[in-house]
């Protein structure tokens, strides 16, 4: 007897892909349709060819300088704020109790600041390190040390990286955790037993097997602090100048504020590229990782 | 129309998400009638037909705003098409290229 196929299930997907239609399908049509045609509102658009795009990649001209600066200080700001989260992360993880209510203490704590919304995080931060009532800026001005967010720049990079390092630290120190938990005591025992040092049990055993744990962290991370909006909107808006204003900030700038419909969407879309191939980069690698490998598999 | 003006459809990007709906109608319409295993290609990832081709849209849109950066969209060719002849962009080398790097990656990846 031949078995019958049944597909008509697909059809309780429909509701779903309605509602990304709607959310995500439709709206990323329009950008791209916006992209090509500049626009004075009222619904007026007027063919602008690939000319949004060429402006974009060409650094001499306004928008071009706009993006490419804005996407350097994002690549730099990203590759800080990993630099430090990710060792930091590793040294609380490594910290941690293991065993009584310590570790249930150390779990609550750590998680507190990943449960405040960035908006609020950002408020906190603002008022934190204002040098008039800040707790931070009034304490580091009164020890005689220089603090202005506000219109110094090295300053304000200063407070939204040890900011995104306070609010975010905790995930990558609890997903290390996690990933030291799964360590069975044997590894440990034999470590023991071969006379290994603290540092030959961490590079040994404790480092290989928090890869993919690791893995997560960094790419979360980089995606997370790649779309960075908020935090620094709500803190220094971008300033001073132009010092922290993120590719995300200056999109929001150019499609709101100067209402560019057709820059802002050839930016935008640019900015989707990056983020989608760092998307399925981070998703290949995170199902693929510590997979076995076929032999010979070379063809079908 | 006037309840989707604000989507500002053109020509040319009507015919583009024409021609991407039909080819993932196509694609679906493969994997129905013509199941397929993975394959593990040179980047040795397994993939399937849809794999390929997300890598192939990818890498086509990488290779025409590089090509937008880097050469450029002057025009190479006129066609005698209408009054004032149909101006061909050189953007349509980057189709081309996108379209062998789509045929390489099908068959190697």
């Amino acid at each position: 007897m031949e078995k019958t196929v049944n597909q008509k299930a697909w059809f309780l997907v429909l509701p779903v892909f309605l509602v990304v239609a709607f959310s995500a399908i439709i709206p990323m049509m329009t950008v791209v349709n916006y992209s090509l045609q500049d626009t004075f509102g009222n619904n007026q658009f007027f063919w602008n060819g690939v000319g949004w795009f060429k402006e974009l990649l060409d650094p001499s001209t306004d928008l071009g300088g706009r993006f490419l600066a804005s996407l350097g200080r994002n690549l730099i700001f990203s590759a800080i704020i990993l630099a430090i989260e990710v060792p930091l992360g590793i040294v609380i993880a490594l910290s941690m109790p293991r065993t009584g209510w310590q570790v249930a203490a150390c779990l609550v704590i750590l998680a507190l600041p990943l449960l405040i919304p960035w908006n609020v995080v950002g408020t906190i931060w603002q008022i934190f390190g204002r040098p008039d009532i800040g707790l931070l800026g009034y304490t580091l001005n009164s020890l005689g040390i220089e603090y202005n967010y506000v219109s110094n720049a090295f300053d304000a990079w200063a407070t939204v990286i040890v900011m995104d390092v306070w609010h975010w630290t905790s995930l990558v120190a609890l997903l290390c955790y996690a990933g030291l938990k799964s360590i069975p005591d044997a590894y440990y025992q034999a470590a023991q037993i071969d006379g290994a040092s603290r540092w030959a049990v961490f590079t040994a055993i404790q480092l290989p097997k928090m890869n993919r744990v690791l893995l997560i962290a960094v790419l979360l991370r980089f995606m997370d602090s790649f779309m960075i909006y908020t935090e620094p909107f709500v803190v220094t808006g971008g300033g001073p100048g132009n010092s922290t204003t993120f590719i995300s900030i200056e999109l929001v700038k150019i499609a709101l504020g100067q209402f560019d419909l057709g820059k802002a969407a050839a930016m935008s879309l640019v900015y989707n590229l990056i983020i989608l191939i760092v998307c399925w980069v981070f998703y290949t690698v995170m199902t693929n990782a510590g997979a076995a490998r076929p032999v010979k598999e070379g063809a079908k | 129309m006037d309840s989707i003006a604000w989507m500002a459809w053109t020509l040319p990007t009507a015919i583009f998400f024409a021609c991407i709906a039909l080819t993932l109608t196509v694609m679906t319409w493969l994997a129905v009638a013509y199941p397929e295993v993975e394959r593990f290609g040179i980047l040795r990832i397994p993939t399937t037909r849809g794999d390929r081709l997300f890598i192939s849209l990818i890498l086509a849109a990488i290779i025409h705003l590089l090509w937008i950066g880097l050469v450029g969209t002057d025009t190479i060719a006129t066609l005698p098409i209408g009054e004032e002849g149909f101006e061909v962009s050189s953007l349509w080398l980057a189709t081309l290229i996108s379209l062998g790097v789509a045929v390489a990656v099908f068959r190697t990846v």
